[in-house]
């Protein structure tokens, strides 16, 4: 990958799901690019690795981490990143991004996004992974704000600061979830506007979009859960118009990972996307429907 | 603070680690919960995936229920997802309200078998043109090495598992399977298609034998105890017509 934090086209973007290959290779929808797990295609061979090779052949890659584990206490895991290295030299993505979180533990991979208190000691050792991976992976990452239900008392530092640190001392990109976002804000009873405005949004790499489950806490506040389960929510669409007034048009992928739609629901939320980003210099709402 | 945090996830009789915090002052449990159910719920559905006629037979409510125990007494090792269940067969043998189904922890050897096969190495498949080759070579066939595709996975079970699978996509009757009947499994992927086929319990001795690299004579002797109607030449055109070999070779060729 070049020296900048992507090089995805200002378009949207779906994520590939394997029921969805077969579609996508009859169709090839007018979507900018194409985004993975990369776990999911950490497979020594057969349709998974070449159905993205046929995909890659006519549409941007966008890389997504799921279990990298930058957030973890644990020191990165050397075959973890030597995987991601074969992959990124296989298919060539426009850009890699992974989460401000950690999944394993102890031997054990539990296959969540889980949270970290934001300090100084994490703050370094944040920074520690993100350099290290990127000297590893020959590549800038983007690097994902979480969806998060709780706070640490011992937390010391806000979570756009942490970031806004994170980018300044590594050089990395963001990659900044909307929907997280918004979540985040809802579940710690902050305004998702005042979080975004203080990210530090021209290191701005990707965007993505994803749908919510709503709960509510032990006294009965609203709790939002990141399902991506569904489409995307208005207060999330609003958002992300704001955003684009600030940053002009940035690629943007819509995650839809639980719940998968048949096809032409996902290509027409990825196109209402890409209506938007279409409008973003002149923004006039309802225009995309 | 991430070993108490990951100990309280998979244990639910285990509260949440100490130091959190919700804006509003309420109880964090609540909030702590929403992990401990991602975590489960992801595995049991990562499961589900691998499983889906185990999960047809026992019902999605039992198959649940049982998977979130597997899942918390075996987390997976590895974030590679497509290896997590390679134990789920070992753990239905011991899980006590399934042992009403004794075809069951077959059944998920078979599903794991397909999931395997879909993601084993690339290979180029032995040709006849090659295989015919390698046959004439006189008096030492006995001694040619067979190489089984990456691809190719085998079973053989004391149950109809073939049957009870094939039910399952919609070939033939679960009603009319008779569950006495014992049954072998080749599973095999051509064209990058995964295929379950039923094969006499000869072949699945003549792969074994195979795999732990004996000679072609050594190979057949094996499947005939096994099968006394095992058939040499049926079992290669049917290995051969599925990709399930990719080189038939002289041990002085094979290594190196």
């Amino acid at each position: 990958m070049p020296a900048g934090v992507s090089t995805l086209p200002a378009q949207a973007g779906a994520g590939l799901k394997p029921q969805h290959v077969d579609h996508v290779l009859r169709e090839r929808p007018p979507l900018g690019f194409f985004e993975v797990h990369a776990e999911n295609y950490m497979v020594a061979g057969g349709p998974f690795p070449r159905h993205l090779e046929r995909v890659r052949e006519h549409r941007a890659l966008s890389l997504h981490g799921v279990a990298l584990g930058l957030g973890g206490a644990a020191p990165l895991d050397r075959a973890h990143l030597d995987r991601l290295a074969g992959l990124i030299a296989r298919f060539q993505p426009a850009a890699f991004s992974e989460h401000l979180a950690w999944s394993s533990h102890g031997g054990s991979f539990l296959n969540d996004l889980l949270p970290l208190p934001y300090e100084e000691r994490t703050l370094a050792r944040v920074c520690a992974h993100v350099q290290q991976a990127q000297e590893h992976l020959g590549c800038r990452l983007l690097l994902e704000n979480p969806s998060t239900y709780f706070e640490f008392e011992s937390s010391t530092l806000a979570e756009a600061q942490f970031l806004c640190e994170v980018v300044g001392r590594t050089g990395c990109g963001l990659l900044l979830d909307v929907n997280n976002a918004h979540v985040s804000c809802v579940n710690r009873g902050a305004d998702a506007w005042t979080f975004i405005a203080a990210l530090p949004l021209d290191a701005i790499g990707e965007i993505h979009l994803a749908g919510f489950a709503r709960d509510t806490d032990a006294a009965g506040a609203p709790l939002l859960i990141d399902d991506h389960g569904r489409a995307v929510d208005a207060a999330v669409w609003a958002l992300y118009r704001r955003v684009l007034e600030r940053t002009g048009p940035v690629a943007t992928l819509i995650e839809w990972d639980n719940a998968v739609p048949a096809w032409p629901v996902l290509r027409d939320e990825a196109l209402k996307a890409q209506c938007v980003l279409d409008h973003c210099r002149a923004p006039a709402e309802g225009v995309c429907a | 603070m991430n070993a108490a945090f990951a100990r309280a996830l998979l244990d639910p009789h285990t509260p949440p680690p100490a130091g959190l915090r919700a804006w509003n002052g309420s109880d964090p449990a609540r909030r702590f919960a929403v992990h401990r159910n991602n975590v489960v719920a992801s595995l049991v559905d990562a499961l589900t995936e691998t499983f889906p006629v185990v999960q047809a037979l026992v019902g999605e409510e039992f198959f649940r229920a049982m998977a979130a125990v597997f899942v918390r007494l075996q987390p997976p090792a590895s974030p590679l997802l497509h290896g997590y269940g390679a134990g789920f067969a070992g753990f239905i043998e011991t899980f006590a309200p399934a042992h009403g189904l004794p075809y069951l922890p077959d059944l998920a050897r078979l599903e794991f078998a397909r999931v395997a096969s879909c993601h084993a190495a690339d290979a180029v498949p032995l040709s006849a043109q090659s295989a015919a080759g390698a046959l004439s070579c006189g008096e030492r066939v006995g001694a040619l090495r067979l190489v089984v595709h990456p691809a190719a996975r085998w079973l053989a079970s004391r149950h109809p598992v073939v049957s009870l699978w094939a039910a399952h996509q919609g070939e033939g009757e679960l009603q009319q399977i008779d569950l006495s009947q014992p049954e072998s499994a080749l599973v095999v992927r051509p064209a990058h298609h995964v295929l379950v086929l039923r094969c006499d319990a000869g072949t699945t001795a003549f792969l074994d034998a195979a795999a732990q690299q004996r000679g072609l004579a050594d190979c057949a002797r094996a499947a005939m105890q096994a099968h006394a109607g095992f058939d040499l030449t049926a079992t290669l055109s049917l290995l051969m017509a599925h990709g399930a070999l990719s080189a038939l070779t002289l041990p002085s060729e094979s290594t190196p």
